[in-house]
């Protein structure tokens, strides 16, 4: 019996090694394992052998047993393997085509994108940031940043004035009650409303809400009556800057605007500052940043004129300077005492950053909302 | 202003070229905006030449063969002008000189005679309009062989300035040069008024004219006239006309070429009348009759209104004040007495009358800056010194002189140690008033303090301390001198507002869809309204109108922002985009009742006074056309489940539950729309697709679309306040249920029932099909949800679940439903 076993065994093992599917080798696990294997009904028969025989018998079936399991086990791992592999080899797809679309990424428009740049570089510099209404009464517009009636912003030919029908009683009451602040306004009811021209009318608006210290930007949508053209829109973009306190000098405004522009511009970049004219401020300044095409020096590599710059080395940024007191004279029960107070504001077009940013030729792409120009912004 | 350079280095001279001049001024607060030039590109080759003999060509009638002594010797110069003669001073170029325009010249064969030069014309220098004849020089004692340069600007530099509207004084030649004087510190040459012309003339001005202003004296605070006889009109000289063509002027006659020369030297426009042409020599300065009309001098009629201001003579206007003269007095070469006006008006005036005539002159562009009075007198004193020198006329004794007169200059005090508080740069008290002298301040200092007496010219720019402390900074050379620091303030804070970073997330949601973002205009056309079919009681009706529109496209301003999407979107498709998905986050304005909320993007903004105009901030999308098909299969059409799917996205972000209601809008399918609540149903906007008519309106093939108030989208969200839920200790039981329900129950209502049956315990249902057909029964429809229970203390037992499924069941049956097994 003990011999029939190893017969068993040695018939098993070569087959088993001889298997060559997952199914033949299951086959075999029948044959030789199975309910009705011999070796199993050897085993099952065991208590029927004479005494002696038993513990032989048995050990030594169970012994073989357990070694064509294991190595049908083995076995079956190998064929899995080689299985899977050619199985893999006929999965084969063209692996040029392209790929499956994947999800569209939208785009922020660049007036957004280049709004939040300055809103976080702002922040960093420690401004807050506001936004103001886009209809303005005469009083935050004009009066309030010290323009004078008669001053040619105010005129019909500059500025969009809201048509006086379209005006609720009590807006127009609240916006007569500002005019009368300043001693009484002969201006015509159908004045008193604009589009406000620059986002200056915060400056007041955030001197009235909170006194100094005061730090903020106000970036928002402005209005003027041009024509539309390449370097004109009735409709634009500006940010505002106003810091306000006991101690703040034009050389602080220098030192503003230059971390500003090196934060959208890149470090090493200067500010240049000009004296200029505006109402609202004295001194006034336009202020430029060094080039960052031309490095300042006016000249490509090959020697020609920078085009960005002109072969000025400086770029035309915008307007800015001291908060005149005037304007602070406007808000002094707030505060903000002209003898004691004083601070600078200044004031650019996000449309000109991202142009100058990005390369883009005319303004009127940025209204146009051509998919093919907004998605080249990521 | 266009600077000649010469012209202004008569009065002051530093030793800078053009260029540096451009940049020193640019950097002290006059920017220029180009160096140009005028005449010839350089003097070199231009000489005075003696004509000696004129004989006529051999081989052609129109030319004359000339010997002219140029101080070398004398050449040959076939010369085509019919004017010249034997004796003449004439300018000559040599061969070698480069004529404006930039021909060089050489010597050259005419019709076979060797011409070795050329004489000159007005025109051919550039410095006059005749072309018809050479231009002779009047003998002033100029040898043959002098320099042309040392008796008119043959070739010139001129600067081209922006002068901002604060500073009439760089309307001025001699305003610039004070200014470079100032820069530069290179001395000033005394001012032109301070000699004033021998009255030789008989009698009193005010024999021969008088004036009578019958406006408020706001409106012609100051008129002055002086009167010159034996005026002989003639030509100016050239260096006259050399300097004002190099300036922008066109020479017309020495009395007409006088005024304008004064004006651009002093920045006092003036005006001369053939006094002759002025009946009894009376003017009257009145305002205009409301539709009174008048003819200029460049011949047009010009209607006025009642605010312009005129000067008038007996028989009705003359000119229009500080604006333009009129035809009918104007200096003719039959004048032989003038009368020289020079006036003050006022500013806001001069500016809106011409800009209600648009009509703007060179004097309109001064008087408007507000010019003060005692510029009057300086520019009487030019100009007389200049009418008996050039016009051999007579000035007859007396000034008239009408209105306020002079008033008092201005003294404003600085604090020297205010420079350095305001500027950041140490300045002492003498830079201070070394500055201000050079400026033309009358300076006396005490201490540290100084009483600035300001020149007239300065008046209207300079009134406060700030404004000289302006003066002396912009001296200062900033661009080098100035440090940059930042304000020392210590309390100081920057972040953006939790709002402010919410309306980032919700746009960057819409991005993250594949959404790109448009800016629309806010201004548009009333029929927008129609457009969208908004019936006549819509409130989003009431538009904002412009009272001034550049066109009527843009004459309203938009309600919502539907319609630059929908503008966009057609433009895309139109230029051969296959669809669209945009969206766009701005503000709307609203007519009608103003209903803010609180903050900025509700309409509430910072101010005593509130905003004139209601104008909450929207977000909005749109879903249009069809995306390319990929060979990987296709996406198809936006649908009311896409567009949904998109404002269940935004809302996810923001962590705000959705909920939604059949709704309409006129603008949208009304099967497929519906109004977006917030927990408390608060409607903030709607989603749908688009009505077929409103999509055809815009020749769009259709499309899905969303808009909403963000500001109560913002505030109902949770981002940042969300509490931890523990989910992990007591494991969820999950289920399965199909309910059966009549077809217009909406799947909302089974969802709330469920939930409310399954009680706490049941913490979601999603609905995860639909199913309609035989095996639910005609007018049923089967919705498959799934269920979770959980209970955040224990492991719920089964029996616990069945009872909640018992719940379920019964609440369902209330609204005709039931399970299905």
């Amino acid at each position: 019996m003990v011999e029939r076993i190893a017969q068993i065994s040695d018939e098993a093992t070569e087959q088993i090694g001889k298997a060559a599917s997952s199914d033949e080798l299951e086959q075999l696990r029948v044959r030789f394992l199975g309910r009705k294997a011999e070796l199993t009904t050897i085993l099952r028969g065991i208590s029927e052998l004479p005494a002696d025989e038993r513990g032989p018998v048995g050990k030594a079936g169970n012994e073989v047993r357990q070694r064509l399991e294991g190595l049908i086990e083995t076995r079956a791992a190998e064929l899995d393997a080689s299985e899977l592999s050619s199985r893999l080899a006929e999965d084969r797809v063209d692996i040029t085509l392209p790929g499956a679309p994947p999800p569209r990424i939208g785009h922020l428009h660049l007036i957004t994108r280049t709004r939040r740049r300055i809103e976080d570089v702002m922040v960093g510099l420690g401004y807050r940031i506001l936004e103001g209404p886009e209809v303005e009464i005469d009083y935050y517009n004009f009066t309030a940043l010290n323009h004078p009636p008669g001053h040619p912003a105010r005129m019909e030919q500059d500025t969009f004035y809201v048509a006086p029908g379209s005006i609720t009683r009590a807006a127009l009451e609240s916006a007569r009650d500002a005019a009368g602040a300043d001693g009484g306004s002969e201006t015509p009811d159908e004045e008193l409303v604009m589009l406000r021209t620059h986002t200056s009318p915060m400056q007041v608006r955030a001197m009235e809400a909170a006194e100094p210290p005061l730090f903020i930007a106000v970036p928002g949508k402005c209005y003027r009556r041009d024509t539309i053209d390449a370097t004109h829109l009735p409709m634009f973009h500006q940010v505002e800057g106003l810091a306000v306190a006991e101690d703040i000098t034009l050389a602080d405004l220098q030192g503003t605007l230059r971390e500003m522009l090196r934060g959208l511009f890149g470090p090493g970049r200067e500010a240049r500052m000009r004296p200029h004219f505006f109402p609202f401020t004295e001194p006034s300044v336009e202020f430029d940043v060094s080039c960052f095409r031309c490095d300042s020096t006016g000249r490509l590599d090959d020697g020609s004129r920078c085009p960005l710059c002109k072969g000025i080395g400086w770029i035309e940024v915008g307007g800015a300077g001291m908060v005149d007191p005037n304007v602070f004279g406007f808000v002094a029960d707030n505060g903000y005492d002209p003898e004691r107070i004083q601070g600078f504001a200044f004031g650019f077009g996000i449309e000109r950053m991202a142009m100058l940013l990005h390369g883009l030729p005319d303004l009127r792409l940025f209204v146009e909302n051509d998919v093919r120009v907004l998605e080249q912004f990521a | 202003m266009k600077v000649p350079v010469s012209w202004l280095r008569s009065y002051c001279d530093p030793d800078w070229d053009a260029e540096e001049l451009a940049e020193q001024l640019a950097m002290t607060g006059t920017e220029v905006e180009r160096v140009g030039s005028a005449g010839a590109p350089s003097p070199e080759g231009f000489v005075v030449g003696r004509v000696k003999s004129v004989a006529a060509h051999p081989d052609a009638d129109r030319l004359s063969v000339c010997e002219v002594d140029t101080g070398d010797g004398e050449r040959t110069i076939v010369c085509g002008a019919p004017n010249v003669a034997a004796g003449q001073l004439v300018p000559v170029a040599l061969p070698g000189a480069v004529l404006p325009g930039g021909m060089k010249l050489k010597k050259a064969k005419l019709r076979g005679v060797e011409s070795d030069g050329m004489i000159l014309s007005e025109a051919e220098l550039e410095i006059g309009d005749d072309a018809g004849g050479i231009a002779v020089l009047g003998e002033n004692g100029a040898a043959p062989g002098t320099p042309l340069a040392d008796l008119l600007a043959v070739s010139d530099e001129v600067l081209e300035l922006e002068v901002t509207s604060n500073r009439s004084d760089c309307l001025a030649i001699y305003g610039v040069a004070r200014e470079v004087h100032a820069i530069s510190e290179a001395p000033l040459a005394p001012a032109p008024w301070e000699r004033d012309a021998e009255a030789a003339g008989e009698g009193d001005a005010s024999d021969h004219a008088s004036v009578s202003i019958e406006t408020p004296t706001e409106l012609c605070p100051r008129f002055t006239a002086r009167v010159f006889t034996d005026v002989e009109i003639g030509p100016s000289p050239l260096w006259l006309k050399a300097r004002l063509m190099a300036a922008g002027q066109r020479p017309i006659n020495n009395v007409v070429d006088i005024t304008n020369y004064v004006m651009l030297l002093t920045g006092q426009p003036l005006h001369a009348f053939d006094l002759d042409e002025v009946p009894g020599g009376e003017l009257i300065i009145r305002t205009a009759k409301q539709g009174e009309r008048m003819t200029t001098l460049d011949d047009v009629e010009r209607t006025f209104d009642a605010d312009a201001v005129l000067v008038c003579d007996r028989e009705g206007p003359s000119g229009v004040a500080g604006i333009m003269g009129g035809q009918r007095s104007e200096v003719s070469e039959t004048t032989t007495r003038v009368l020289l006006e020079v006036a003050t008006w006022n500013g806001v005036n001069i500016l809106r009358t011409s800009r209600m005539l648009a009509l703007r002159s060179e004097a309109s562009a001064r008087f408007e800056k507000q010019l003060h009075p005692a510029l009057t007198m300086r520019a009487q004193r030019v100009a007389s010194q200049l009418m008996v020198e050039l016009c051999g006329a007579k000035l007859v004794p007396g000034t008239i002189d009408e209105g306020a007169g002079e008033p008092e200059p201005r003294v404003v005090r600085l604090r020297v140690p205010r420079v350095e508080r305001l500027v950041g740069l140490a300045t002492d008290a003498e830079t201070c008033e070394a500055r201000l002298e050079r400026l033309g301040f009358g300076v006396e200092r005490e201490g540290e303090e100084i009483s600035a007496t300001v020149p007239p010219e300065r008046d209207a720019d300079v009134t406060r301390e700030v404004d000289l402390i302006e003066e002396v900074a912009r001296l200062a050379h900033l661009e080098t001198a100035l440090p940059s620091t930042l304000p020392a303030t210590r309390e100081r804070v920057g972040r953006l507002t939790p709002e402010q970073l919410l309306r980032r997330e919700a746009e960057d949601a819409l991005r993250g869809l594949g959404a790109d973002e448009i800016v629309g205009w806010s201004l548009t056309d009333p029929g927008i309204a129609d457009r969208l079919r908004l019936p006549q009681d819509d409130p989003r009706r009431v538009l904002i109108e412009i009272g001034n529109p550049l066109s009527a496209d843009q004459s309203v301003l938009r309600p919502v922002l539907l319609g630059g999407l929908l503008d966009a979107a057609r433009l895309n498709l139109a230029r051969g985009g296959s669809h669209a998905v945009l969206f766009e986050s701005g503000h709307v304005h609203r007519g009608g009742e103003a209903k803010p909320r609180p903050g900025a993007l509700g309409g509430s903004f910072s101010g005593e006074h509130g905003a004139p105009v209601w104008e909450p901030h929207h977000l909005a999308y749109l879903a249009t056309g069809t995306p390319p098909q990929s060979w990987a299969g296709s996406t198809g059409e936006p649908d009311y489940f896409g567009a949904k799917s998109a404002v269940e996205t935004l809302f996810g972000r923001l962590g705000v539950p959705l909920e939604v209601e059949a709704a309409e809008q006129p603008f949208l399918h009304p099967g497929r729309t519906a109004r977006l609540l917030l927990p408390g149903e608060d409607e903030i906007g709607w989603v749908g697709e688009l009505h077929p008519l409103v999509a055809r309106q815009w020749d769009l093939p259709g499309g899905v679309a969303f808009e909403l108030a963000l500001a109560p989208l913002l505030d109902a969200s949770r981002v940042g306040r969300e509490a931890y839920e523990d989910v992990t200790s007591f494991p969820a039981a999950n289920q399965d249920i199909a309910v059966v329900v009549p077809e217009d129950v909406p799947a909302s209502r089974v969802r709330e029932v469920v939930l409310e049956g399954g009680g706490e315990l049941l913490v979601a249902a999603e609905v995860f099909d639909l199913y309609a057909g035989e095996q639910v029964g005609e007018g049923n429809k089967s919705l498959a949800l799934r269920l979770s229970f959980r209970a955040p203390d224990r492991t719920l037992t089964d029996e616990e679940v069945s009872g909640r499924r018992a719940a379920i069941t019964s609440a369902l049956a209330e609204i005709g439903g039931s399970l299905r097994e």
